[in-house]
């Protein structure tokens, strides 16, 4: 039978990744993201994985480069400056194709920057971060319970896509808590043939990202390409609150999210008609439902906690001559529910 | 007649993209006869660094991951710990290992990894173009030192096995060189006792082997054999530094 109970986002997203099969993690201390790490360091043993604190998040990223390459489902959790020490390591997992979560519990930057809740990786995150052509996964949860199922749904699309995936999310969805139900069903896995265990019996197998022969390298880039253009097709995952005759779509995602489900509840009592459009998968971005939300309505608010990140990738998706306006608040400020709600009047003015 | 030398099996026949006088094939050697020797090459996986070596696949019969310029003990830690049963083994150079890398080597043997790192030191980074690494030698020209290495500018050249030798980690830590065949031979014990180590689960191993590049050092493949020995050598002397009796060493 399924189990509901009461969960900090932090340890939800720890037993999905437990639930998931991840047996292996690595990872560096660094706030606000802690009780990840913590909650792994007793649970991870007990349940026959591997806990390893390493000495850097450089070490961080290249063990969990190793455990995917052998095969195993593994994760790191870090913050801003963390996760920019990891994108080397995150380019040569997307160059050689393995698979493995990453979770950014976001700190606001640039710099040292602060712990409050902020959206300002969104940019990093969702284009790729390190060097090369290549893309992350990107999931960003909106709830206790998305950390969680989301978590879970990171390891399979890692292995289903043998692709790096970034589990986006902020101080307000570590620390909250809220029920969740755990799920019953096994995890669905891959079969892996392509990872290292010793040459028994075939022949010996190679991990790498080196292309040097000519014209090598182009070929591997658009496999990647391909590869990308599949995901997009059968994975992008966006939730939309549609109301048919609306004059205003507002897009938002993770904690903002929230916040902008009660704006629209506000608005809508007004009588003021709204859609609301949260895209899950932050890449890839769920464009194709902007545009068909754009094509009825002639203007999108965009809610962001950062200068305006997101906010141009709903303007690439959006038909022509629709008006896109950014309500932002970086730096780990928070728009309240009034604030967007100006916003929405402002827009329809 | 018997036969009393022959390719090891982990060794691929192939021609190598190496310089003449180079001792890159002559350590890739040393590692296929070690791992024949223990029967185990359908149970290695090798993890290359950044530089000339990063071509081990193209050489030796085992499973092999190319990991980030100066990461590969951090990457063969993962690979172990999904794998305890497994022979890991990583192979960088001295840009790799002593400049970038110095960081997860240091910890990978601090942790007591229980892998074998075969580190091949010539004193220069061999791939990029003979630039100045950690461990080229005092007064030795380089791309990026063209006055020659001055301590004053440059710091001095840093000895590994020596370094690493005080960490508890560690279970064997060996400096060998390839130059002639008595230092050879012992070389190639070095290499063994490492992977025979790592075999019976007693830690960390490191081997340091002084080796040649000829087309980075300026110098033909015999000008570049005596360099070894009346440069190198004097400054960072054969010996080993570290050796565990027991796995249980505490």
């Amino acid at each position: 039978m399924e189990e509901r109970i009461m969960l900090k986002g932090s340890v939800a997203l720890a037993e999905g990744a437990l639930t998931a099969g991840c047996r292996y993690y690595f990872g560096y201390p660094i706030t606000p993201q802690n009780d990840i790490p913590e909650y792994l360091s007793l649970h991870m043993p007990e349940r026959g994985g591997v806990f390893i604190q390493a000495e850097s998040e450089v070490a961080s990223i290249n063990m969990l480069l190793g455990a995917a390459a052998a095969g195993a489902r593994a994760m790191t959790s870090s913050s801003g400056p963390g996760i920019s020490l990891m994108q080397e390591g995150l380019s040569y997992m997307a160059g050689s194709e393995l698979p493995c979560v990453v979770v950014n519990i976001t700190r606001s930057g640039p710099g040292l920057g602060g712990i409050s809740p902020t959206q300002g990786d969104y940019k990093q995150a969702t284009c790729g971060g390190g060097h090369g052509d290549y893309y992350l996964i990107v999931l960003a949860p909106s709830s206790v319970q998305e950390m969680y199922d989301l978590t879970i749904r990171g390891f399979e699309l890692a292995d289903k896509y043998r692709n790096p995936v970034m589990i986006l999310g902020d101080a307000i969805l570590g620390q909250m808590k809220e029920p969740v139900t755990l799920r019953d069903a096994k995890p669905v896995t891959y079969d892996k043939p392509w990872a290292l265990t010793g040459p028994k019996g075939r022949k010996p197998q190679l991990v790498k990202s080196l292309y040097l022969k000519d014209g090598e390298m182009e070929v591997h880039n658009w496999k990647l390409a391909e590869k990308y253009r599949r995901l997009a097709e059968e994975d992008t995952m966006v939730e939309v609150d549609e109301d048919a005759d609306a004059d205003i779509a507002v897009v938002a995602y993770g904690s903002c999210a929230r916040i902008v489900i009660s704006a629209v509840e506000m608005a809508r009592e007004e009588g003021i008609r709204v859609s609301r459009i949260r895209p899950i998968t932050l890449y890839p971005f769920p464009s194709g439902e902007i545009r068909r939300v754009s094509e009825k309505v002639g203007r999108f608010l965009t809610v962001e906690m950062n200068t305006g990140q997101m906010v141009r990738d709903v303007r690439l998706s959006v038909a022509p001559g629709c008006d896109v306006r950014l309500l932002a608040r970086p730096g780990g400020a928070i728009p309240t529910p009034q604030q967007i709600l100006a916003e929405i009047r402002k827009a329809l003015e | 007649m018997k036969q009393v030398f022959k390719r090891p099996e982990t060794l691929i026949k192939t021609t190598t993209h190496f310089c003449p006088g180079c001792h890159h094939g002559t350590v890739h050697r040393l590692v296929a006869e070690a791992i024949d020797r223990l029967g185990v090459r359908e149970d290695t996986i090798g993890v290359a660094g950044v530089g000339c070596g990063v071509f081990l696949y193209d050489y030796l019969a085992v499973d092999v991951c190319e990991a980030p310029h100066g990461r590969a003990p951090a990457v063969a830690t993962g690979i172990k710990r999904v794998n305890p049963e497994k022979i890991v083994f990583t192979y960088q150079g001295d840009g790799d290992l002593a400049s970038i890398g110095m960081s997860e080597v240091v910890h990978t043997a601090n942790r007591g990894e229980n892998i074998t790192v075969i580190f091949v030191n010539n004193s220069v980074y061999g791939m990029t173009g003979g630039q100045m690494a950690p461990t080229t030698l005092l007064g030795q020209q380089t791309t990026t030192s063209p006055r020659g290495r001055d301590f004053h500018y440059d710091g001095y050249p840093i000895r590994m096995a020596e370094m690493l030798a005080t960490l508890e980690g560690v279970a064997f830590a060996a400096r060998v060189a390839v130059d002639k065949p008595a230092n050879l031979r012992k070389a190639k014990q070095a290499v063994n006792t490492a992977f025979e180590m790592q075999a019976k689960n007693m830690g960390f191993t490191f081997v340091e082997l002084l080796s040649a590049c000829p087309t980075n050092w300026y110098m033909t493949p015999l000008a570049a054999l005596r360099r070894i020995e009346e440069e190198m050598i004097p400054y960072y002397p054969l010996g080993i530094f570290r050796q565990r009796k027991a796995a249980d060493y505490l």
